[in-house]
């Protein structure tokens, strides 16, 4: 099972993360952030499987840890 | 236990503010500087060179120094900082108006003399700062705010291929043309900028990575439609791939 730290603050909602996530983990923020950007969010953790892929393609680095448990 | 499988580089910032539009390939391209950077553990002795245009802020992420050049000239500075301090890393960090249009003559020019440096462009088509003028790589039939009808290559040409042109430099060791629109794509990128840097690291002679961005503000596209235009019009006429390796040829 995955852990993905995003900085909601720093997401502007490209939602590239959202297209290259394997599992469909993230979503779209129904709130505005500091930015006034919808950003991306986690909505089901325990689907997640630690890939990075969604860091890997985020351009404004929100995603700025991934973690990984057995 | 749980294990961290990703974190932020090293060279990038603690408190970096990335200052480009949402889904702007930028962002990643300099990431994958900075990770390049950490594995190969020289970013305590790396200079960067920042450009005009849209990688102006380089200074605002990148955790390492950065010199401003004048806009087009990034690769005659690189020369006299590679050459007054040898051991130092040196990259410029380019888009394609500054590294093919304005700066092409010191571009080649460092390149004919085979500096001992790495030069990354981001090639968006387009004018990206200075909103989305017609550039030397802007596609034929491309409209932007100063092709307004597409472009003509009757009048304002055809698309400049810097990589077929660099590749032909004797001074390069390394010349390869990546994309960024998919996870596969970034991985390739990511391992062509290793190799434009470990041939400066080998004195091997200019590495060179050419990165197929998008620019979505000024394609007037979504940052998903943009990776399709990437994947589609712009490779066909921009073709992906390693064209000089010296490096591998080395060891």
């Amino acid at each position: 099972m995955g852990r993905i730290v995003l900085n909601r603050d720093k997401c502007k909602a490209c939602y590239l993360c959202i297209d290259a996530c394997p599992k469909k983990v993230l979503e779209a923020d129904s709130a505005v952030n500091e930015m006034g950007y919808y950003p991306a969010k986690v909505n089901s953790e325990k689907e997640c499987i630690g890939c990075a892929i969604c860091a890997k393609v985020c351009p404004d680095i929100a995603i700025e840890k991934v973690y990984y448990e057995k | 236990m749980e294990q961290l499988v990703y974190k932020k580089p090293e060279s990038i910032r603690d408190d970096f503010k990335i200052t480009f539009c949402p889904g702007c390939d930028h962002g990643v391209a300099v990431r994958l500087v900075a990770e390049v950077l950490d594995e190969l553990g020289v970013r305590e002795k790396t200079i960067g060179i920042a450009s005009v245009g849209c990688s102006v802020f380089s200074y605002d992420f990148f955790n390492v120094d950065i010199v401003e050049s004048a806009h087009g000239r990034s690769l005659a500075v690189a020369t006299g900082i590679k050459r007054s301090k040898p051991d130092k890393v040196v990259f410029t960090y380019q888009g394609d108006g500054d590294l093919a249009s304005i700066g092409l003559a010191e571009t080649i020019h460092a390149m004919t003399r085979g500096e001992n440096v790495t030069a990354i462009c981001i090639n968006n088509t387009t004018y990206g700062m200075t909103g989305g003028q017609a550039g030397p790589t802007t596609l034929i039939g491309q409209i932007t705010t100063t092709t307004t009808k597409g472009r003509k290559p009757e009048l304002s040409g055809y698309p400049l291929k810097i990589c077929e042109i660099l590749k032909e430099v004797d001074g390069t060791a390394y010349v390869a043309r990546v994309t960024l629109d998919s996870y596969q794509s970034i991985l390739n990128a990511k391992k062509c900028i290793k190799k434009a840097f470990e041939a400066q690291l080998k004195g091997l002679g200019t590495g060179f990575v050419e990165i197929l961005a998008t620019c979505p503000t000024n394609w007037k596209m979504t940052p998903q439609e943009s990776h399709a235009r990437v994947r589609g019009e712009m490779s066909e006429v921009f073709k992906p791939g390693v064209y000089k390796d010296k490096v591998s040829e080395a060891v």
